[in-house]
């Protein structure tokens, strides 16, 4: 068993966990934030994307016990004084998801994504950098339509405030 | 229209709790006491079970069961079936080979279910579950159909002798013998239609609670359809009568067909809850979704079209061997007979139709309907040879469709089918118009001169869907009625809970059945709530799939609706004292025509439940139930056009341009509509060029046990969509819609492969389309 503290959406948590507990499951089955999911045994879906100190990370690939005093970020941590983040309002808005399994994680990596390519990011990239995060509903057409909304919106926004 | 009412982009009422990691799924429900499963799987193939020795798994700190076969055999649990009869040429009945949840004799694929352990923790089950000793005697195997009906193939069920389950026609062979022989040109084709694993997302998981004091089961479970999993489950399999089983399909990741069936699992988890006190919870990984959720596809077919001298179609003769896999799974017999050989005539008319499908037992995962489900491989087979033909003959490809095209409605096809509306015409000029077909000579040679080879692909799709006429459908064999059922509930403020035996798993159902509500009485989306997925709340459904929810469910909810506007106006016309037949209803009101009177459906509702005031000899509340039965299948239609470039040097094929128009008649919620055409794009693509399932022909391993060996579309693979709708109403239900679910699927793979062949200049090639394929292909041909 291994002692671990962590701070998840902003909310400090201990619990000791038996050292082969994974990241996904910590917060899953310990933490009950369940807008996690697990989607595959191999790291290739993405439906487990979580933020780990700002950074996407896949929560199936690594051990809770790897992010003690790491500071993590779920899907339900997204929004901010009861509103949507705009990456929230844009998958909405565009119709960018069906069954939901998978939108949590690109929800998760396509703030990341925002974060790392500002104004810069194309639909070449998004489609690209979404190489890691499978949806089986919506080929793709109205995710990638949804995060090039949310990034104008949130460079629209970052300018305006500059 | 409104704008949340019928044909609005009203966004989804279901996604704020997607989109905020609140949605419920069947892996995140969690109650007191619950524990774990983990099944011991068949690593063989084919196998004798000799012995099975589960001492060291029981005495494992944490197992609180360990249970077999023979347990379940002994609680008389029952076998596995298929719901729908086929019967061969020669009268007899199809050769249904035994499926046990759990196998006791004899295994038939990897990965079917031997044992079931369930303990304090996930971990603790798996590990458990490695301790059992199964000693098998492997068999030889045989994993393709082709090789399963030769001498001497290892024979797979005692029921099925040389592994065929049945050899089934339908159409007058004479007829078509005959307009071969009488043909000016024959076009001949074979094509292998590769098998695909449907992979929703969310991989299958069930949770079973027995209540010893009650006798009760609760069983939630990822299902497209939980009444008819509890009908099955009690009439079929024993588990526990209706009035003791209660179906919960929460939120649902996704299905395609693969969540149709009622599976060993839940069987399993709700017997195992009994048995062992307890609460019992299984989730698969990926590898045993990719093991044991049914398959789809995998025919091999030849297709022989004869025309006339004006290059007319008289007759299409087709031979298919489909591979069901090593049990037959609930709708496997229907999908490659009914739902596939009678879309063989396509948008054409033909006179003369002739098919032989045969069936066969193979050491795979048993094989169903997959998005699209018979329709995809008819409208794969047809299509391929039409531009085939097109090129055989010297034709425009575009023109000899539009020269055999079916123009006067209703028609019947020589296979049962009756098309009941369409213009086959207005989709194939729209979608040439939105590809700039004319053009594509010049894009062509633009591309030459850069290295790269362009080619041009069309396919012109029907598909029956709205599933089904419950009188015809039990006529050709079916087991059930596939109606389907609402109730419409109206509360005494006035707000309104819609309850539909359908099932959304991704298809907004919560926000296009309300929209139907919302036009008809002008309130807002907000006061209405749509239930579904629960057999304690909802009276009775069939479920969905066959792109049946709005063509049968939300045409039950019209129905329904139509009797509460009934009890609705002569309430209202006793409060206002008119006459009945003057009150409308509109925006949210009640109003007597022609007259400034009127009072707000808040207020008639309540009347209602007060009842202090009602017409002499009425009944309080507002509550209405309907059944809807559809008249006819539906048939959506449309056309497709891809264009690829291909990179000669690494037969890499990129699709440059791909444009559907598709007539699904009335649309309720076009952003709801094009997200279901981009998704079954995707799947139909993904066919063409990616996926493609394999399995070990010696040891019948599964290869493509993975996303790393799987090759799922990835948003870098499919490129941006066009897709626009042309709209001939469907006279067949009260909404006159059609359909959209499993057209993309169906469409797309002629597309993509025709436009490819046309790039390459050989016709010789099989999907899915890699670049190795592709590259083969080219410097063959």
């Amino acid at each position: 068993m291994a002692g671990i503290s962590m701070r998840v959406n902003g909310r400090e948590v201990d619990a000791d966990v038996e050292d082969r507990t994974l990241l996904v499951d910590f917060l899953r089955n310990n933490l009950v934030l369940t807008g996690t999911h697990v989607g595959c045994d191999t790291s290739q879906c993405g439906a487990c994307v979580v933020h780990l100190d700002g950074k996407a990370v896949k929560s199936c690939t690594m051990l809770a016990a790897q992010a003690a005093g790491s500071d993590i970020t779920t899907v339900e941590g997204l929004m901010s004084d009861g509103e949507l983040h705009p990456v929230q309002r844009a998958f909405r808005e565009h119709h960018g998801l069906q069954c939901g399994f998978c939108t949590p994680g690109m929800i998760m990596a396509a703030t990341d994504m925002i974060a790392r390519h500002g104004a810069a990011l194309d639909e070449a990239t998004v489609r690209t950098e979404l190489e890691g995060n499978i949806c089986r509903c919506t080929g793709y057409h109205n995710i990638v339509r949804s995060i090039l909304a949310a990034a104008a919106e949130m460079n629209g926004t970052q300018q305006a405030a500059e | 229209m409104g704008v949340e009412g019928i044909g609005a982009r009203a966004a989804r009422k279901e996604d704020r709790r997607f989109i905020t990691g609140q949605g419920r799924y069947t892996d995140d429900m969690v109650v007191a006491g619950m524990k774990h499963a983990a099944f011991v799987r068949s690593p063989h193939a084919h196998a004798r079970i000799k012995g099975i020795d589960k001492s060291a798994a029981e005495s494992m700190p944490g197992v609180l069961g360990v249970l077999d076969g023979k347990q379940l055999t002994e609680d008389g649990i029952g076998n596995i079936i298929c719901g729908w009869m086929i019967h061969s040429t020669d009268g007899s009945p199809m050769n249904m080979g035994v499926w046990r949840p759990l196998a006791e004799d004899k295994v038939r694929y990897v990965g079917d279910a031997v044992v079931v352990v369930v303990a304090e923790t996930r971990a603790l089950a798996q590990e458990a579950a490695e301790a059992v000793q199964v000693d098998y005697e492997e068999l030889p195997a045989v994993t393709d159909a082709v090789s399963a009906i030769e001498p001497g193939a290892p024979q797979i069920h005692e029921a099925a002798e040389k592994n065929l389950i049945f050899d089934w026609e339908i159409g007058e062979s004479l007829a078509v013998e005959e307009a071969i022989s009488d043909a000016a040109n024959i076009v001949e084709l074979e094509v292998s239609n590769n098998r695909l694993i449907p992979n929703a997302m969310e991989p299958r998981a069930a949770l079973g609670l027995y209540d010893s004091a009650e006798e009760h089961y609760t069983c939630w479970t990822t299902s497209q359809n939980p009444h008819l999993a509890r009908l099955v489950m009690s009439a079929f399999y024993n588990v526990a009568p209706e009035n003791k089983l209660r179906v919960i399909a929460p939120d649902v990741g996704g299905g395609f067909g693969s969540k149709i069936y009622i599976y060993p699992e839940e069987i399993v988890c709700l017997w195992a809850s009994k048995r062992t006190g307890v609460p019992v919870k299984w989730t698969a990984d990926r590898s045993e979704s990719f093991l044991t959720d049914a398959h789809g596809r995998d025919h091999v077919s030849t297709i022989k079209i004869a025309f006339d001298a004006n290059n007319r179609m008289t007759g299409i003769k087709v031979d298919t061997l489909a591979n069901l896999g090593a049990y037959m799974s609930l709708f496997s017999s229907v999908t490659p007979t009914y739902l596939y050989a009678t879309l063989l005539s396509g948008q054409y008319n033909v006179p003369n139709v002739h098919a032989n499908v045969r069936t066969v037992y193979t050491n795979t995962a048993p094989v169903d309907a997959y998005r699209g489900a018979g329709r995809p491989e008819a409208c794969y087979l047809v299509e391929r040879a039409m531009e085939t033909a097109a090129r055989q003959l010297g034709v425009d490809p575009a023109e000899l469709r539009r020269i055999n095209f079916v123009k006067e409605f209703p028609h019947q096809t020589p296979v049962i089918m009756n098309y009941d509306t369409g213009d086959f015409e207005a989709s194939l000029d729209a979608a040439m118009q939105a590809s700039d077909y004319a053009g594509f000579p010049d894009r062509k040679a633009e591309a030459q001169a850069r290295g790269k080879l362009r080619g041009i692909g069309l396919s012109c799709y029907i598909e029956a869907c709205g599933i089904a006429p419950s009188q015809a459908v039990g006529s050709l064999g079916a087991g059930v009625g596939l109606w389907e059922s609402a109730e419409v509930r109206v509360n005494a403020v006035g707000t309104i809970e819609v309850l539909t035996g359908s099932h959304s798993h991704g298809q907004g159902h919560e926000t296009t059945f309300a929209q139907v509500v919302a036009d008809r009485l002008g309130i807002g989306l907000d006061t209405i709530s749509v239930v579904h997925g629960d057999t304690d709340k909802v009276q009775m459904g069939m479920g969905t799939y066959g792109s049946r929810s709005g063509a049968v469910g939300m045409s039950a909810v019209a129905k329904a609706l139509d009797k509460v506007e009934s009890k609705a106006r002569k309430v209202a016309a006793h409060l206002m004292e008119a006459d009945e037949a003057d009150i409308v209803i509109d925006e949210g009101h009640l109003k007597v025509a022609g007259t400034n009177k009127g009072i707000p459906w808040s207020q008639m509702a309540l009347a209602c439940y007060t009842a202090h005031d009602l017409p002499e000899g009425m009944e309080p509340g507002l509550k209405e139930t309907a059944f809807f039965d559809p008249a006819n299948f539906t048939f959506p239609s449309g056309c497709y056009v891809c264009e690829v470039e291909v990179d000669p040097d690494t037969g890499k094929t990129d699709i440059i341009q791909f444009v559907a128009a598709d007539d699904f008649g009335n649309i309720i919620n076009p952003m709801i509509v094009e997200g279901q055409v981009h998704g079954g794009l995707a799947q139909g693509i993904g066919q063409a060029l990616l996926e493609g399932c394999a399995y070990d022909p010696e040891t019948g391993q599964l290869l493509t046990a993975s996303y790393m060996d799987y090759t799922m579309p990835r948003a870098d693979d499919l490129p941006n969509f066009e897709v626009s709708t042309t709209v001939t109403e469907c006279p067949s239900n009260p909404l006159g819609v059609k359909g959209c679910g499993e057209a993309g699927a169906i469409g797309s793979p002629p597309a993509v492969i025709n436009a490819i062949t046309d790039a390459i200049g050989n016709n010789d090639l099989s999907m899915p389309a890699t670049s190795q394929n592709v590259w083969k292909a080219l410097n063959e041909a």
